[in-house]
């Protein structure tokens, strides 16, 4: 199993706040990685830094090394740009642009300076196609993004990730705003995006985890408590707090 | 009770209150201007008045008042006198006349009562005798003269046209040009030195042009004297009611009616092009009669150059106060700064105007691009360009304002969502930010139109004039004349209102102009309005 990221040691702080400590462990490559915890344990700013989305936030300081490819993400000379293009991220609440479904499909790849109709037309088409949403919107690619559904804006929003293509997925608990038979539906496009992405998914919903996983963190105040097989974490935790958690005795 | 104002019953009364009272406070205004505004243009019926002196007087009535009894006791029965718009200020020297209801012995309306409007000297009353051409007489009073009339005054209106053509087109242009090339020399001479040898073939062949310029200029000054001499070849020999007898060239003639023989119908055929005169052709008689299209095209063309100014300006600093800097003691010192800025008043901007845009930049621009024509300013004095640029700055916090709303309104998720694809902050801002706050950016310019077309006190002293000669906008290269003056229609309410030496000939053009001047703010507004819905609706914002 190839190794995905490599994080070595990974503190992170708000302002003299800690939110991460002493994390350390690989995700694996073209895999699910589910990460749980409870609410404030540190998941989301974890995953954030996976694709440094943290450097928007002025207070945010981060020690330790996030090695990607090789290459520490966080060093001086780590492009933050293209980074991002290789390490997409789906959020919590669907986001598209106020644009059309085409524009907002298209936007990445427009921002690397393709204008040209017949290749964004492809673009927008595979993408659509990847995020299981082309059949729903063929016939209306030029509406507003907003005139489609919430579990649709997710799954445009997955497209909008897929066009620019990325290596890495980041969702960040992206069925939390939606309906079950919405959340199903980005389940399974999860289950089917693996063979070809590495995914790492931060979720508050431990069945979800379960269903779409193969590796499992559970956080707990902003230290990784353990890692391991989701089966094993699911089944046969070695550490009495996920148990605790995993069980519901609280979080 | 104070259950009653618990229920809140009081207190909806008196917002509803409110809303009725601005509600009925502009629709007054709107109603009173209308009335007195758009009543000018009718072409009401000519009264004969005979009074009880046997004077007898003709003309249009136009108000009717109590006459004012200081110290009476109550009960007394009230004197009226009536305003007479008796015209022919060439013969009397006034134009109205108040008179006593109580001196008149009878009024009458002939049917055969003229009404002349004149392009000098104002209206002329009464009666036709005869028509003449070359001194003969065509027709006479009994026979088919109002026909004769008509017909004459509207060839010797074609007449007009051709001469204005030839005075303000023809012989304009070549003067334009003559200057043009005088300037060329003039720059020459001032680049390589007066004697310089060098220059010496290239002013030849200028003062050639000059030359043949002039002949053209000689040739037109003919064709202008012969359009001349046959204007005044036709005359009206009309009488007054006092039985004075008066020539009147045709071709002074803008229009001639009988009111008193006339239908609705064909009133209302004269009203309608009395309206149309005035919103497209030039002002005569110092602004009291006539039209008022330079000032409607001014105050549109200030209005569009202000706004191409004050959009890029006042976007611009919005994205940096709301994106780039960086929030704190500073940034806020500048918001109220800025907010504050709109409640200076205006006459302090023109102020600003012209001792920066006038003397400053203007005076640079002309020391280093028009050095030939100095000492004659070319934009180192009061023109179109300076006017809008004070506004522009007048109006620049409404813009910012209004931008920054509609740049914090879009939400942090569109933001992360744009970076996480690999978007840059400025990829980010432009691509997916700014064309969300475009319709917040459109509310800040409606509001900046509003306020730049109704100003006033600014504009006097950066370039607004009485009577342009021409329009910033003609057929002259480089046809968009920046530096020229130009007149508007919130100073003409001014000028005419309050600056004319016919005071109530003047009134009711305040009436009809001010009237125009707001329809010139809601069609720009409107205007505005579309295109905001439009971007509104490409932009919808809304969420599942």
């Amino acid at each position: 199993m190839d190794i995905s990221f490599k994080i070595e040691k990974v503190n992170a702080f708000y302002n003299n706040t800690v939110a991460l400590k002493d994390v350390s462990f690989d995700i694996p490559e073209k895999s699910v990685t589910a990460v749980i915890g409870p609410s404030g344990c540190g998941k989301s700013t974890f995953i954030r830094c996976l694709n440094r989305m943290n450097d928007l936030i002025l207070v945010f300081r981060l020690e330790g090394r996030i090695i990607y490819n090789g290459m520490d993400i966080y060093s001086e000379d780590g492009d933050v740009i293209a980074i991002r293009r290789q390490i997409g991220m789906v959020f919590q609440k669907p986001n598209p642009f106020p644009k059309s479904i085409y524009e907002n499909t298209a936007y990445g790849v427009r921002i690397q300076g393709v204008n040209k109709k017949e290749t964004l037309d492809d673009v927008v088409e595979a993408s659509l196609k990847k995020a299981a949403l082309w059949d729903e919107v063929k016939d209306r690619l030029h509406d507003s993004a907003f005139s489609l559904s919430g579990g649709q804006q997710q799954r445009l929003c997955i497209a909008r990730a897929l066009a620019v293509e990325p290596k890495v997925i980041l969702f960040d608990e992206p069925c939390s705003a939606l309906d079950p038979i919405a959340a199903a539906k980005i389940e399974d496009l999860i289950t089917e995006l693996k063979k070809d992405y590495t995914v790492v998914i931060v979720t508050h919903n431990m069945q979800q985890a379960a269903r779409v996983s193969e590796y499992t963190g559970f956080f707990m105040l902003g230290e990784l408590i353990e890692f391991d097989n989701t089966q094993k974490i699911f089944t046969a935790p070695s550490n009495k707090m996920t148990e605790d958690y995993i069980t519901g005795r609280f979080g | 009770m104070k259950k009653f104002i618990k229920t809140g019953e009081p207190f909806i009364w008196l917002t509803g209150g409110a809303v009725a009272i601005s509600i009925i406070m502009i629709v007054a205004i709107l109603l009173l201007i209308m009335k007195n505004g758009l009543g000018f243009f009718w072409p009401s019926d000519i009264a004969l008045l005979t009074l009880k002196n046997n004077e007898k007087l003709l003309g249009q009535i136009v108000n009717r008042e109590a006459i004012p009894q200081p110290g009476a006791e109550q009960g007394t029965i009230l004197k009226y006198r009536i305003q007479l718009k008796m015209g022919n200020r060439d013969i009397y020297g006034l134009d109205f006349k108040w008179i006593d209801v109580e001196d008149i012995k009878g009024i009458d309306y002939p049917e055969n009562a003229l009404c002349l409007e004149r392009r000098e000297w104002g209206n002329m009353y009464g009666f036709v005798k005869e028509l003449k051409i070359d001194g003969a007489v065509v027709s006479v009073a009994d026979g088919n003269i109002r026909s004769a009339l008509s017909s004459s005054v509207e060839k010797y209106g074609e007449l007009h046209k051709r001469i204005v053509f030839v005075a303000k087109k023809e012989i304009g242009q070549i003067n334009y040009d003559m200057e043009r090339l005088r300037l060329k020399i003039r720059k020459l001479e001032l680049e390589y030195g007066k004697e310089n040898p060098a220059i010496k073939e290239r002013i030849e062949n200028i003062s050639k042009e000059i030359e043949r310029e002039k002949g053209m200029y000689e040739k037109k000054s003919l064709e202008l004297e012969e359009l001349y001499k046959k204007s005044r070849e036709a005359v009206i020999l009309m009488s007054t009611a006092d039985g004075k007898e008066k020539e009147i060239p045709v071709y002074n003639v803008v229009r001639s009616y009988m009111p008193n023989d006339m239908g609705y119908f064909k009133k209302t055929g004269i009203y309608l092009s009395r309206l149309w005169e005035f919103v497209s052709d030039d002002p005569r008689e110092a602004n009291t009669e006539g039209g008022i299209f330079p000032a409607i095209f001014g105050t549109v063309m200030m209005v569009i150059i202000m706004s191409i100014a004050v959009v890029p300006l006042g976007v611009l600093a919005a994205i940096y106060l709301n994106e780039y800097a960086r929030q704190g003691t500073l940034v806020k010192t500048v918001r109220i700064a800025v907010n504050n800025l709109a409640g200076v008043p205006s006459i302090v901007f023109g102020v600003f105007g012209i001792g920066f845009f006038i003397y400053f930049i203007g005076g640079t621009i002309d020391k280093l691009f028009f050095p030939e024509m100095l000492p004659a300013p070319t934009y180192g004095t009061g023109g179109i360009l300076w006017a809008s640029m004070t506004l522009a700055l007048l109006t620049v916090p409404v813009v910012i304002v209004a931008t920054e709303e509609g740049l914090s309104a879009a939400p942090r998720e569109w933001r992360e969502g744009s970076f996480a694809l690999g978007a840059t902050k400025f990829e980010t801002i432009w691509k997916v930010i700014l064309p969300s706050a475009a319709p917040g950016i459109m509310t800040g310019l409606i509001l900046a139109m509003a306020r730049a077309a109704g100003e006033v006190a600014p504009l006097m002293i950066t370039g607004v004039v009485k009577l342009a000669p021409s329009l910033p906008l003609d057929w002259n290269y480089p046809f968009l004349h920046l530096e020229r003056k130009f007149m508007h229609l919130g100073f003409h309410i001014y000028d005419v209102g309050f600056q004319s030496p016919n005071v109530e000939a003047a009134k009711p053009m305040v009436y009809t102009t001010t009237l125009l001047l707001i329809g010139v703010v809601v069609l720009l507004n409107i205007f505005a309005i579309l295109i905001r819905n439009r971007l509104r609706k490409k932009y919808v914002s809304s969420t599942f």
